[in-house]
């Protein structure tokens, strides 16, 4: 039986703090764009601008990256992953992107989510924003903004669901 | 979701599903041929050969792009620098390159079936790339991906193929694809060139361009073989192109929107008019860009196939 962790509320509250966090370690908007990691981390990067947008009252643009090509298990899966689209609005050379993923696990994804950005341009900065960081790191990779730390055993298994997939909001662990 | 061979022979041994997954994963590597760094490191460390038994300049540069934006090495055979012409025969050769650690064969040959015979012989993935009057697979299917990017879902579309279908193997290809999608294909061309016995696999017969064309949404032209001038097929390519060749003139009875599709190389004046090939309705610049971007799909795919 799953055990939740999050709820759709505590998702919100959450994502609000992380966005002031982001604000406040950057001084505003100017030159920040987010970027999502395909699917979780499109919707998270698209409501955190949301919530910037209130606070601050700026837009700031979303893109969106798929890391298939990138990855660094292509030669062990049974199964090529599914491709997404990569579509990055804003030139991210010399701009400071905030890469978002929905759990921070291995750091592997994040690893290839790193040098697919390189592949489109040079960014000034890549601050990481997870709404979960579940540990168990296999590559020095540390996020930057953290929405919830949740200790796991290695062989559980943390899912977040999202309205945008026509689920309920929730994190839950089984 | 994945391919269900690890090898692409034919649009015909392929199912719709298969079919509508490699358009998707080519869409992916469409974004990628965008950028200023046209190349992701998916199949880095494998090697492809490009067995090419038969000239071809487009395809052969379209795979060997494709292939090198996914960082595999690559190996071009050309049939007159190889061990071939001193009586090698087919399967030797290409055990010979899958002994050099080839994990994708590309071929291209005048048999009919020649891939389909290696793949039974060899390991390394298989991609037919033309093979004699039978099929050219990854030209239907970055010509559907081109379809469906101007005009949407190929289902309900009305689609001709104009010229030599009997010799064609981008026709046969382009015929298995958009019948499996639901589309209504015409072909057009003279008895000669067009069998009426085509009409076997689901598709209607013109002999003359104005009625075929009536309302149609898609033309695809096809190349008339020159080397095939002087053996009957029709009198001159003078009056080839009086009675086939597409104009404005011929094109106005399509649909407003349709579009003007050819596999190349063109014979100007012979099947189509400068006016047509270089005018609004062509995509067939388009064609050529898609292709690299479906190929880059097919072998990312079959790489997982392996698997």
């Amino acid at each position: 039986m799953p055990k939740e962790l999050l709820n759709k509320q505590d998702i919100d509250r959450v994502l609000a703090r992380m966005a002031h966090e982001i604000l406040e370690r950057n001084k505003g908007t100017e030159n920040l764009c987010l970027v999502g990691i395909q699917r979780g981390g499109v919707h998270l990067a698209k409501r955190l601008s949301k919530k910037i947008k209130e606070i601050e009252g700026k837009d700031i643009s979303v893109g969106s990256l798929d890391i298939a090509f990138y990855r660094d298990d292509l030669n062990i899966r049974k199964e090529q992953p599914a491709v997404r689209r990569t579509e990055v609005p804003c030139e991210i050379t010399d701009q400071k992107v905030v890469l978002v993923d929905d759990v921070l696990f291995t750091g592997r994804s994040i690893r290839a989510a790193l040098d697919a950005l390189m592949d489109i341009g040079r960014p000034a900065n890549i601050q990481l924003a997870v709404l979960i960081d579940r540990g168990h790191r296999e590559l020095p990779i540390k996020a930057d903004f953290v929405g919830k730390n949740i200790p796991t055993a290695i062989n559980e298994n943390v899912e977040v669901s999202l309205e945008e997939e026509g689920l309920e909001d929730k994190v839950t662990i089984e | 979701m994945k391919l269900f061979s690890k090898d692409l022979l034919g649009i015909k041994e392929l199912t719709k599903d298969e079919i509508i997954l490699i358009l998707d994963t080519a869409s992916g590597f469409k974004d990628v041929l965008k950028r200023d760094i046209k190349k992701v490191p998916a199949l880095r460390g494998k090697t492809a050969v490009n067995l090419f038994f038969e000239p071809s300049t487009r395809t052969r540069t379209s795979f060997e792009l494709a292939e090198k934006r996914l960082s595999l090495d690559v190996l071009n055979l050309a049939v007159t620098t190889s061990s071939v012409v001193k009586g090698e025969s087919l399967i030797d050769t290409a055990l010979n390159v899958q002994a050099l650690g080839a994990d994708f064969m590309i071929i291209r040959h005048s048999s009919s079936g020649a891939p389909h015979l290696l793949s039974k012989n060899i390991n390394a993935s298989v991609i037919n790339a033309g093979d004699g009057v039978n099929e050219h697979p990854t030209q239907a299917l970055l010509d559907a991906f081109t379809i469906k990017e101007k005009l949407g879902e190929i289902e309900g579309l009305r689609i001709a193929i104009v010229g030599d279908i009997l010799h064609s193997r981008v026709a046969k290809s382009n015929i298995y694809l958009l019948t499996k999608f639901g589309a209504e294909v015409r072909l057009i061309g003279p008895p000669t060139l067009v069998p009426q016995e085509s009409e076997s696999l689901g598709v209607k017969v013109f002999h003359d361009m104005d009625s075929g064309l009536r309302d149609v949404n898609v033309v695809m032209m096809l190349r008339i073989q020159m080397e095939r001038q002087g053996k009957g097929f029709f009198p001159s390519t003078l009056e080839y192109f009086r009675y086939w060749g597409l104009t404005a003139e011929r094109l106005s009875v399509a649909d407003d929107n349709a579009i003007v599709m050819h596999p190349g190389p063109m014979n100007r004046g012979i099947e189509i008019s400068s006016e047509i090939a270089d005018g609004p309705r062509s995509v067939i610049l388009e064609q050529v860009t898609n292709g690299i971007a479906i190929r880059m799909a097919v072998l990312y795919l079959l790489a997982g196939a392996r698997g």
